[in-house]
């Protein structure tokens, strides 16, 4: 009878000897007019139910995905002597912002394979393309994508931002750029030992435009056209305002 | 400072908003330009979305010309009459001129379309207001004898004559009106006011005195403007208030400025300067376009076709 309630037991447990806990510093983002960018540190601790596993490559790799948007790449090429949009290629999906963090670099901790199946890297964070494909080489076009956005900071690869305390406490510290847009922040945090994954952890960060942001954000939505005559009254006010403003004091 | 925009979703720097907005209002108080030409590639290059840009640039516009406008009548340079005329024709040319700004995009040519209208139009009214100009001050310096004020072309047989009192003219109300058609066009093609065609059009077109050109370019400019704002609000909802608000401060100021400084320079040498300036800018996206690009691809939000 005790025998089947510990087989019962050890079937019920997880069959993984590690998991993953954590903690986000803060998991609500609130844009301001004054919003200039934010801090935010992912922790976490790993939790064993055996004794560590004698590995020495153990790995955690964090991951923040913004919301997807569909994107046109356009490519030029000179048409009689004039540089001139030729090709295109659409993509369906790629990630508004994309942050990758590991304690160690990606090819030492991370199984291609793994990669491929979690989408972890940031070639791989690119979705399927838009519609059929009208350039012979589809590559130089999505290398593009990525390499503007790096560029831009919107793509962000730090190979030591996760630190690992006593090999159970970790930490990964990001900073988000002024250039966020609205939507949930999509957060993974992978446990790997010898490239394979062992556990993995989501959760989320919502980054909201608030106050007066918020307002504005919707009104232009909602009531396009009182948002456009608030414009315009703004506007002419401003005009009239310094017009008059300007007599009085040559006067 | 930096600020977060609403609609445009980045975030920069209030002062460079406030500068840009100075410039460009100083501009258009001095030459009776909306501005619209130098603003909207400007913030594009600072890294606001071309829609934004576009929609907010008419934002702006429209309080740098109500102040400009101001003053201008205040001076009695504005000629009501015909700014209605040319106001007329502006808004039927606005109007077709979405319909092929629409066609363009759906050929995934509007880039190139206004890069070449920009440059084939400003850099040929540059080259002629530049000439013309020249030609005019060196005629003064010989104190030769002015060209003659009212030249009897084929403008002046057309039918529907309207006495234009504040320019001295008694025209036939079609030449403005097509002026003001053709001006709207381009306008709604380029992204732009229009001023920078319209002044030349009127001075070497319909033979208006340089006074009262700027005043009623203004005047036009402002309406346009304003119906360009209230259309992308509605269709696009790309004006971004915060973006206008400040670039409108700045511009205000500027445009101030800039309708004293015009009143104390001479209109040869106003005419000089806007040459040159629009000459700049039609020269540097020349360039663009000539040149080999640093970066040959380019990212535009949205999936196409």
């Amino acid at each position: 009878m005790i025998r089947a309630l510990i087989i019962l037991l050890a079937l019920a447990l997880p069959a993984r000897a590690e998991e993953v806990v954590a903690g986000l510093s803060h998991d609500n983002i609130g844009i301001t007019a004054s919003f200039n960018g934010s801090e935010i540190l992912i922790y976490g601790a790993i939790k064993r139910f055996e004794p560590e596993p004698a590995s020495d490559r153990m790995g955690i790799i964090v991951t923040l995905e913004g919301p997807p948007g569909s994107v046109t790449i356009r490519r030029k090429s000179r048409q009689m002597g004039i540089w001139v949009n030729t090709d295109s290629v659409g993509v369906a999906a790629a990630p508004s912002y994309y942050a990758v963090a590991s304690s160690a670099p990606l090819a030492e901790i991370l199984d291609p394979n793994v990669d491929v199946s979690q989408r972890i890297s940031i070639p791989l964070a690119m979705r399927s393309f838009a519609g059929p494909i009208e350039v012979a080489d589809a590559r130089p076009f999505t290398e593009a994508l990525l390499r503007i956005r790096q560029e831009e900071g919107l793509y962000h690869l730090d190979e030591a931002a996760v630190t690992i305390l006593e090999n159970t406490l970790f930490r990964a510290d990001f900073t988000l750029p002024a250039n966020l847009i609205e939507g949930d922040y999509k957060t993974r945090i992978f446990l790997l030992r010898d490239g394979q994954l062992v556990d993995q952890y989501r959760t989320a960060i919502y980054v909201r435009k608030v106050g007066l942001e918020r307002w504005l954000y919707t009104l232009s939505r909602d009531h396009a056209a009182i948002y456009g005559a608030l414009s315009l009254a703004l506007a002419v006010f401003a005009g009239w305002a310094a017009a008059a403003v300007f007599r009085l004091i040559r006067t | 400072m930096q600020i977060y925009l609403p609609i445009a979703e980045v975030s920069v720097s209030a002062a460079l908003l406030l500068g840009l907005g100075t410039l460009v209002g100083l501009l258009s108080g001095l030459f009776g330009v909306g501005g619209g030409f130098l603003i909207t590639p400007l913030l594009f290059f600072i890294g606001i979305p071309p829609t934004v840009a576009v929609a907010t640039g008419a934002n702006q516009v429209v309080a740098s010309s109500v102040s400009g406008v101001l003053a201008q009548f205040k001076r009695k340079a504005v000629d009501v009459p015909m700014g209605v005329v040319l106001l007329i024709g502006g808004l039927i040319g606005s109007g077709m001129g979405i319909w092929v700004f629409n066609l363009l995009t759906r050929l995934g040519q509007i880039d190139l379309a206004v890069q070449l209208a920009y440059v084939v139009f400003l850099g040929s009214i540059g080259l002629l207001m530049l000439q013309e100009s020249l030609r005019a001050m060196r005629r003064e310096k010989r104190g030769g004898k002015r060209a003659k004020r009212h030249q009897h072309l084929w403008v002046h047989k057309l039918p529907l004559k309207v006495k234009f009192r504040a320019s001295g003219l008694y025209i036939s109300v079609i030449p403005p009106m097509l002026v003001g058609i053709v001006v709207g066009v381009l306008a709604a093609i380029m992204g732009v006011g229009g001023g920078f065609i319209m002044v030349p059009a009127m001075i070497y077109l319909l033979g208006m005195p340089t006074k009262v050109v700027i005043g009623t370019s203004l005047f036009q400019i402002l309406f346009v403007s304003a119906f360009t704002t209230m259309m992308h609000a509605i269709t696009n909802q790309s004006v971004d208030v915060m973006l206008a608000l400040l670039l409108i401060v700045g511009g205000v100021i500027g445009a101030q400025i800039g309708s004293r400084l015009g009143a104390r320079l001479k209109a040869e040498q106003l005419r000089i300067l806007l040459a040159l300036l629009v000459i700049l800018v039609a020269g540097k996206l020349g360039l663009d376009l000539l040149l080999r690009p640093s970066e040959l691809f380019s990212l535009f939000p949205g999936a196409f076709k």
